[in-house]
């Protein structure tokens, strides 16, 4: 059964994700304050807002990483729980999370996408070195595939867990900050590669706060500041007067539009 | 020159202390290849000293020294993790509070149960005393401990490596923390009779640190470690012998040796390694770049 297909193109079922009323938090902090999110299938969906905008506790939600304090997830219908057994959601991480001094290769990363459809050893049949080499390929890794994690620049790694994603074909894909620490080069790669994905009926949820790139990437935007600001077409949802409340004062001058020199931009952004 | 190496070989105790050092250093050598990864060493070393009340009550009640080591380093484990999740405490401190309190604990039990000797022997090891019955223990056991992790080590290695990853294709973190940690425990168990609980977090940490440094793939390391980890116990064995010294403070130094040449001489991961490659530009590259 191909998963990629799977739950994703029957008609008349339940939406990619559907969080109702979703709140969530630290102690102390709530990071969610109530809200809504629903992914239809096969789109692409940018889930925009500023550091601490409770980008990554949205991810760590969804995933079942931490429970609602209040409201409900469901992925395809199912609770994370049982989505994350059926292999119907993947994660790929910032690239702070990445251990780089871990002693593994770009190839053995991207086959630890297939654990979830191997046998409690974890042994490797053809249909999974295929799906490896496929994702490789896809994301341009073929010839680095035997070096060690530590050895690929910041934009090669994130092809590697892309890719790593990419061979769990899993449904749903959440992406966290794809495009921090990324060469141009790497990122008009991963956003060819996505709107591939996504033609092939996978459903994506990818956090930025790099804005540029938004509406050419996404179907649709999420503006985020721990409730939903807006959300629908990122042409509806990037006006200036909703990034002003999004980023606060000092970002809402011209962001969204085509700015004048995109790399000062995002150097800039990368900063924040 | 072969009888350096035979002569030892004719005492029957000098084998049974051989085959129990290489067994045990091998296993500890396995697991300490993930300990080093998951920055469990300090872990470790509390799950290595906690047990120590366990394997005296055992002693005391006549029951397997390996259940008393594992209910304690479970018990160890919980109150760690327990004061860690209840207060606002840094985990090294409630680590270092929990593994002293149950190994003095350890120490009061052992002041007031017979066969003193015997429980000095837990601590400090006993390797040249090592009995058959003792060499089965510490086989069962190892092959047990190595046989675990070997069938789950693309979990284990999976879990050190991304354990959001992990979660997401739904395995159970907490459970395979605790099963690794478990391992722990058994494995200190089979190191107690060679290094003794003061050094057995040597063994745990060590080989898996220097086969950090010199390999590129978890597989590799895994070879590195344990391979090396049993040659130390086979060098330090035999200085034992030879030069009348501590076996197991031996067996520690030998893995030190190994450790303090990988440090140095590494390919990629050595002190040398890193300073030809990191060497300052001269002035006429300066200009050039």
């Amino acid at each position: 059964m191909n998963m990629t297909e799977a739950p994703g193109t029957e008609p008349n079922l339940y939406p990619a994700v559907a969080a109702a009323q979703l709140s969530a938090g630290y102690p102390g902090v709530l990071a969610l304050d109530g809200v809504d999110v629903t992914l239809q299938r096969r789109s692409i969906c940018a889930l925009v807002g500023a550091n601490g905008s409770g980008k990554s506790t949205l991810f760590a939600t969804l995933l079942g990483l931490r429970q609602p304090l209040a409201g409900q997830v469901r992925l395809f219908g199912e609770s994370p729980h049982h989505a994350r057994r059926r292999n119907l959601v993947s994660y790929v991480p910032q690239h702070e999370q990445i251990d780089t001094t871990f002693p593994i290769t770009v190839e053995q990363v991207v086959m630890m996408g297939r654990y979830g459809h191997m046998g409690f050893t974890r042994r490797p049949k053809p249909a999974d070195r295929a799906a490896v080499d496929k994702a490789l390929e896809q994301v341009g890794l073929g010839d680095l595939r035997r070096r060690a994690i530590g050895e690929l620049s910041g934009g090669q790694r994130k092809r590697a867990f892309l890719a790593r994603a990419i061979a769990q074909q899993a449904p749903l894909m959440l992406l966290d900050e794809p495009f921090a620490g990324v060469d141009r080069s790497s990122e008009q790669l991963i956003v060819s590669v996505l709107h591939q994905l996504r033609d092939a009926g996978a459903t994506l949820l990818v956090s930025t706060h790099h804005l540029e790139g938004v509406g050419e990437l996404a179907d649709e935007v999420i503006l985020l500041h721990r409730r939903v600001l807006a959300a629908g077409l990122p042409e509806d949802v990037l006006t200036e007067e909703q990034l002003g409340r999004a980023f606060g004062a000092v970002l809402s001058e011209p962001l969204a539009q085509t700015p004048e020199d995109p790399l000062a931009e995002r150097g800039e952004e990368r900063g924040l | 020159m072969m009888e350096l190496l035979t002569q030892p070989l004719e005492l029957p105790f000098m084998q049974n202390a051989l085959m129990v050092a290489v067994a045990a250093s091998a296993v500890c050598g396995l697991l300490s290849c993930w300990l080093v990864l998951m920055g469990w060493s300090l872990m470790g070393e509390a799950v290595a000293h906690s047990i120590l009340p366990g394997v005296v009550l055992a002693y005391a009640f006549g029951a397997p020294m390996a259940v008393g080591a594992f209910v304690f380093g479970m018990l160890a484990v919980l109150l760690i993790g327990g004061i860690n999740n209840t207060s606002t405490l840094k985990h090294d401190t409630a680590i270092g509070v929990v593994f002293t309190s149950l190994f003095a604990l350890g120490l009061v039990l052992i002041s007031r149960t017979p066969s003193e000797t015997h429980l000095q022997h837990i601590l400090f090891g006993n390797v040249l005393g090592t009995s058959r019955g003792d060499l089965y223990q510490v086989a069962a056991l190892g092959l047990l401990t190595a046989a675990v992790l070997l069938l789950l080590r693309r979990d284990f290695t999976l879990l050190a490596f991304d354990r959001t990853h992990a979660h997401s294709i739904g395995l159970s973190t907490g459970v395979l923390s605790a099963l690794l940690l478990s391992l722990l425990a058994l494995t200190t168990v089979t190191a107690l009779q060679t290094l003794g609980i003061i050094l057995v977090v040597a063994m745990l940490v060590i080989p898996g640190a220097t086969a950090f440094l010199l390999c590129r793939t978890f597989g590799q390391m895994l070879a590195v470690a344990s391979v090396s980890a049993a040659l130390a116990a086979v060098v330090g064995v035999y200085a034992s012998y030879w030069l009348d010294i501590s076996t197991g403070g031996s067996i520690v130094l030998a893995q030190a040796a190994q450790f303090s040449l990988a440090y140095v001489f590494a390919p990629r991961k050595g002190l040398l390694g890193r300073l030809r490659r990191s060497r300052p530009l001269s002035p006429a590259d300066r200009l050039a770049s």
